[in-house]
């Protein structure tokens, strides 16, 4: 087996051993875990399915949050959509809708799979999964973009952070925006360079977005923010698989992520001290919610 | 990052929406379950810092109870614990609470067993799922539900701590770490043995056995 620290190694050794970017970290896995190729890939198909199921519930049901301020929009986007009244197309309008409805699940107490965070957790199904169905992908080929994936999400981990308390939403929907661009473009034949590429810009695209949920919820501005992570992931890709390369190189862009996020104010990480926390409107929201607290 | 696994990154498959208020009080729940080891009759939750304040909109109430029925961290059922619970005739209440020189994510929990032996535990959820109960009772400790622990209740009194280790090395068993704390010397004392390998009945037995020893416990790792 051989680590990566960088997207860079991760890339090499793909290229040296003439095997997959999926293939490479799949290997990794093995070592670390003991387990088998089956055992491990078999791990990813479980996860695969939890993460398809977390898509149905709140397009299908009325779910609220358990505070009660969020819910119904996956809903809405979808309705408009099947009624014709889409500005973007069947396809964009899908993955906006899903990826809110994983967000909106995960608010509701519902089962999601952390993709970095839970915070974060709508965007790979919102889009990767929309997609693989639109373009009828088999399993195996999915389960493998999602180890592409966790592959990016690694390094991150490791160059920087997947925490928004740490480095803000950049950390978190940003993390989950390059993985899910990064998974989209392996998903679609993208070549490495194109892979990493993908990565590069959606990250690029988020850096700076700050952590300030209104009340100290995962909800607002939580749940659009992944929409945009979506959207944005899906942008990034385009332009890869078109062959517009990145200026920045993923691991420096990695880089730049974390310097913006150590710069960033204690009061956007996560504190609900700035931002949209303290605006008038979630000052109101968080007196409401407390009247009901301990 | 040598640890990392690619499931830390797709994973963990949770029950939303937030690893530290809402998976983490699940996993603190189920180390309270180890601990208390019985049927509860009675009980009380105290809510500190963050906790207090959002624990309605991340569910941390139906999860600490959930915890406390031995749901893990991705079972649907924690959304409906409370409900579980007082149809089990299971008595709980929540209070608010302010507490010293603790991690904002911070609950103490008091605990009626059916037999009547309370027990009171302290624990913070750090982050990422990652817990830490600091005070069992009347001892501080660093309790992370990441080994098979041991933890006995004696009398403070030379070579009792050798006699235990003694015991270990008869039956080759590893101590990865291991704290000792008393109330003053030649009173109370309590020994926190982490172990990699979970301990026979048998070997359990023994240690029990070693005079001065009163009570002893074995709570095994999370998950």
């Amino acid at each position: 087996m051989e680590n990566f620290n960088t997207v860079k190694e991760l890339i090499e050794i793909a290229e040296k051993k003439e095997i997959s970017l999926a293939q490479v970290v799949i290997d990794r896995e093995i070592k670390i875990t003991e387990l088998s190729e089956a055992e491990v890939r078999e791990k990813m198909k479980e996860t695969l399915e939890v993460m398809r199921e977390s898509v149905k519930p709140a397009l299908n049901q009325d779910i609220k949050s358990m505070s009660g301020l969020t819910g119904g929009d996956a809903k809405l986007v979808d309705q408009a959509r099947k009624e014709g009244k889409s500005l973007v197309g069947d396809l964009f309008s899908r993955i906006i809708a899903n990826t809110l409805a994983v967000s909106e699940l995960n608010s509701a107490m519902g089962k999601i799979v952390a993709c970095p965070t839970a915070g974060s957790c709508g965007i790979m199904p919102g889009s990767l999964l929309t997609l693989a169905e639109e373009y009828q992908f088999e399993e195996e080929k999915i389960i493998e973009a999602l180890f592409v994936a966790s592959g990016f999400g690694m390094v991150i981990a490791k160059q920087a952070s997947v925490s928004g308390a740490a480095g803000g939403c950049q950390a978190e929907c940003g993390s989950a925006s390059a993985m899910t661009a990064a998974a989209i473009t392996y998903l679609m034949g993208g070549s490495n360079q194109a892979v990493a590429s993908a990565a590069a810009v959606a990250l690029k695209n988020l850096l700076g977005l700050v952590c300030d949920p209104v009340a100290g919820l995962v909800e607002v501005p939580c749940i659009k923010r992944n929409a945009i992570g979506s959207s944005n992931a899906v942008t990034a890709a385009e332009m890869a698989l078109a062959g517009v390369e990145s200026v920045i190189p993923i691991d420096e862009v990695i880089t730049a992520m974390k310097e913006v996020g150590d710069a960033l104010p204690e009061s956007l990480k996560e504190t609900s001290c700035g931002g949209l926390a303290v605006t008038p409107t979630a000052c109101r929201i968080k007196k409401e919610l407390q009247t009901e607290s301990l | 990052m040598d640890n990392l696994s690619a499931f830390d990154m797709i994973g963990p498959v949770m029950i939303g929406p937030s690893s530290s208020h809402t998976a983490g009080a699940v996993r603190i729940g189920n180390l309270a379950k180890e601990i208390v080891n019985n049927e509860y009759q009675d009980i009380k939750i105290y809510f500190h810092g963050s906790f207090k304040e959002t624990y309605k909109g991340h569910g941390t109430d139906r999860a600490i109870i959930g915890g406390l029925l031995g749901y893990k961290t991705d079972d649907p059922k924690i959304k409906d614990s409370l409900k579980t619970a007082a149809e089990m005739g299971i008595k709980f209440e929540f209070f608010p609470i302010k507490l010293e020189n603790v991690h904002p994510n911070t609950v103490k929990l008091e605990i009626t067993d059916v037999d009547g032996v309370n027990t009171t535990i302290t624990a913070s959820s750090v982050g990422g799922g990652k817990i830490v109960v600091t005070r069992l009772n009347n001892t501080e400790l660093n309790l992370k539900g990441e080994y098979y622990t041991l933890i006995t209740f004696h009398q403070d009194q030379p070579g009792l701590i050798a006699k235990i280790s003694e015991i270990l090395n008869i039956y080759n068993l590893n101590i990865a770490e291991m704290q000792v704390l008393r109330e003053r010397k030649g009173h109370q004392a309590t020994a926190i043995i982490n172990l990699d390998h979970e301990i026979e009945d048998q070997i359990l037995s023994l240690i029990r056995g070693i005079p001065g020893i009163k009570t002893s416990k074995l709570i095994k790792p999370l998950n």
